[in-house]
């Protein structure tokens, strides 16, 4: 058993990106309209699929996160959902300057993530470090440790502010499916 | 408030603290360390107990020679367990005897020897990889561990449990916390009173009024200021403002961990209803900005107050609503009874503070017990009930936000008879002093000293939810594994309190 869990988290990511081979019989539609990697790309323009992780935050940017499921938010509306697992997810959405003792999580999960995949900074202290600036305890701001592909500042930002940096994550993934 | 500290030799330590909580009638509030050696002293231990009948804190300052250590006081007064743990790794001071000396703050990244709460500690430390931190388990035929986290399922803090079971019976529960530890003491260090103020305001997102009005009681009370009574009515009301707001929220999450998603979409509207009143009265969603040492950033007009009202009515019905549905619910009922208690006597033993302790018997509340504000005036209804379990935890907040609501009424009312201003100018903090305010999970203490130019020498911050993280393991013992996610989220603690 530990043996097998071992290996498991050794183990590559399965997950990859859709390819097909040149000529492949693709599905096609009623009226004879073949499903082309742009169809996909279009259908799929407005799914993300979201892992929350706090590298070190004060729980305001997370509670703020959480609201985004509240009746007045309502997320799933727009696709956008949020992932137990990063194996599952295609952003990594970083709150938090990350601390020494979270810096292998945060790298870890993001390793756990299957491509392609984004980073989005929430939050100042994600960004640059906010009011924490540096200690001994901490590493620095997201981009020391994952790439970052989008920043969405505030301390916190506003819940709209995170579901317009959302919405514009789910365009930069279908332009990279 | 005032801090009457006796300072005493290390030896005396054990038999001082002895009589001083008196078989814990007086709770031990904190411990903490201090580094005096640039002052020409040297280490020192603190012990701080709340002596509710005088409204004092008084604390005993245990100077620690050469052999740079003290006596435990955990055998005799089990919550004194995670703050000695703390100074040991912040300063390298040896609690002597000690029943579980593990590190708590620095994880296994740290090198050993290295103490970052000392004055001279290195600015580089190296990052130590490929060890690991023992966690306690339970072995024998049958038990298997489950380790989760640090990082979880859901939008929420990080923190890893340990759990030995026998089948989804929790035998024992081990947690390993401090991942969110930013080192806010120590950037606090050498700055002013008012440059520290945005970083007091961000230990915690959830307690943010709470943290600040302790920090600002310990400033005013070191610079000797005086805040005008418009400051404290409104610096009261606030108060009342964030508990409502965080107990409808775990209202609203609570019912989350048994997937009663109804009652969460109910919980979490009223919340957000909420969120946009402390920003339209404070211009901040999390009450940032509001509470300032002399006394407050702003002033609420009769139109505030008004729309204020109206907001808290209409969230005061979503909260009778899912009152009702709770108890209506057999289902849920089911869960929620019996399940995660904590003993009285637990509950003292670890000197357990707000929703924890009152659940289980336990009538701690330092609005009653040190009156700060216009606490006096509002002859405030300490709620409590006996049986420990969720639905304890459950029914004190419920019983609490109508409390609460009596008082935001009461004081808007108090605001419109007080003309006045609500702010004067802090002096120069000098010396050493304390702050308590009751923050939704219970009371949030503040030790502050000032070096002579009026400078942060020390700060330590003990949030409610450092008191009663302890009691989380101890009330999972017993229930089975799929209501662990129902009685953590009934004592909802704050991670980034605790770790600061
Ligand atoms: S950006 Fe602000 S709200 Fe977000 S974690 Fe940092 S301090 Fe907290």
């Amino acid at each position: 058993m530990l043996k097998l869990l071992e290996r498991l988290l050794k183990d590559k990511v399965a997950t990859e990106a859709i390819t097909f081979k040149e000529g492949e019989a693709m599905p096609y539609l009623p009226d004879g309209t073949v499903v082309t990697a742009d169809i996909i790309k279009s259908r799929l323009g407005r799914s993300l699929h979201v892992r929350h992780l706090d590298a070190g935050s004060c729980n305001a940017c997370d509670f703020e996160m959480g609201a985004l499921s509240n009746p007045y938010y309502d997320l799933h509306r727009y696709g956008i959902h949020f992932d137990a697992s990063p194996r599952h997810a295609d952003l990594l959405m970083v709150t938090g300057v990350v601390t020494r003792n979270l810096a292998e999580a945060l790298k870890r999960s993001y390793e756990a993530m299957p491509e392609p995949r984004l980073v989005m900074a929430c939050g100042d202290c994600a960004i640059n470090g906010g009011v924490y600036g540096e200690s001994y305890a901490i590493v620095g701001p997201a981009e020391k440790v994952v790439p970052v592909d989008i920043y969405v500042p505030g301390c916190p930002p506003r819940p709209n502010v995170m579901m317009a940096g959302l919405i514009a994550a789910a365009d930069m993934l279908a332009e990279r499916l | 408030m005032e801090l009457h500290i006796k300072e005493i030799s290390v030896g005396e330590l054990l038999s001082e603290a002895k009589a001083y909580s008196e078989g814990g009638r007086h709770p031990l509030t904190a411990m903490f360390g201090r580094d005096e050696r640039s002052a020409g002293g040297g280490f020192a231990v603190y012990a701080v107990f709340e002596f509710p009948e005088s409204r004092e804190l008084r604390g005993l300052k245990a100077a620690v020679g050469e052999s740079m250590s003290f006596p435990s006081l955990s055998h005799l007064i089990p919550a004194a367990s995670w703050f000695e743990r703390e100074i040991q790794d912040m300063f390298g001071l040896k609690a002597e005897n000690h029943p579980d000396p593990r590190p708590l703050v620095l994880h296994e990244n740290f090198p050993q020897g290295v103490h970052p709460l000392r004055k001279d500690a290195p600015k580089e430390i190296e990052f130590i990889e490929g060890k690991h931190t023992h966690m306690h388990t339970v072995s024998g035929e049958g038990t298997f561990q489950v380790p989760v986290g640090p990082i979880h399922a859901g939008i929420i803090e990080p923190g890893h449990f340990r759990f030995s079971q026998a089948g989804e019976s929790m035998l024992q529960l081990d947690a390993k916390l401090f991942y969110t530890h930013r080192g806010l003491e120590k950037t606090m260090e050498g700055k002013t009173a008012l440059e520290v103020l945005p970083i007091v305001e961000r230990i915690c997102g959830a307690c943010t009024a709470a943290n600040t009005w302790s920090y600002c009681q310990a400033v005013e009370t070191a610079a000797g200021t005086a805040v005008p009574r418009r400051a404290e009515i409104l610096r009261t009301l606030v108060l009342e403002i964030e508990r409502i707001t965080n107990h409808v929220g775990d209202l609203g999450n609570i019912p989350a961990g048994v997937g009663f998603s109804f009652a969460v979409s109910i919980g979490t509207r009223a919340k957000e209803m909420m969120m946009r009143l402390q920003d339209s009265l404070t211009g901040n969603r999390f009450l940032r900005g509001f509470f300032v040492p002399g006394g407050t950033a702003r002033d609420f007009t009769a139109e505030d107050c008004a729309r204020a009202a109206e907001v808290l009515r209409e969230v005061e019905k979503n909260v009778l609503d899912l009152a009702r549905i709770f108890a209506q619910q057999d289902g849920f009922q089911d869960r929620v009874r019996t399940t995660g208690i904590v003993r009285n006597k637990t509950a003292r033993d670890l000197a357990m503070v707000g929703v924890g302790a009152r659940a289980s018997g336990y009538a701690h509340d330092s609005r009653a017990d040190f009156g700060y504000g216009v606490y006096p005036e509002l002859a405030l209804k300490v709620v409590t009930e006996n049986s420990g379990d969720v639905a304890a935890r459950i029914l004190v907040r419920i019983g609490e936000l109508k409390e609460s609501f009596r008082l935001a009424f009461a004081l808007m009312e108090m605001l419109g008879r007080e003309q006045g201003g609500h702010r004067t100018e802090l002096g120069t903090p000098q010396g050493e002093a304390a702050g308590l305010s009751e923050s939704a999970r219970g009371s949030s203490f503040c030790y502050v000293a000032f070096d002579n130019e009026g400078r942060l020498d020390r700060i330590f911050v003990r949030s409610a939810s450092y008191a009663n993280w302890p009691a989380l393991p101890i009330a999972v013992q017993g229930d089975i594994i799929p209501d662990f996610p129902l009685i953590n989220k009934s004592f909802e603690l704050c991670y980034a309190c605790l770790d600061r």
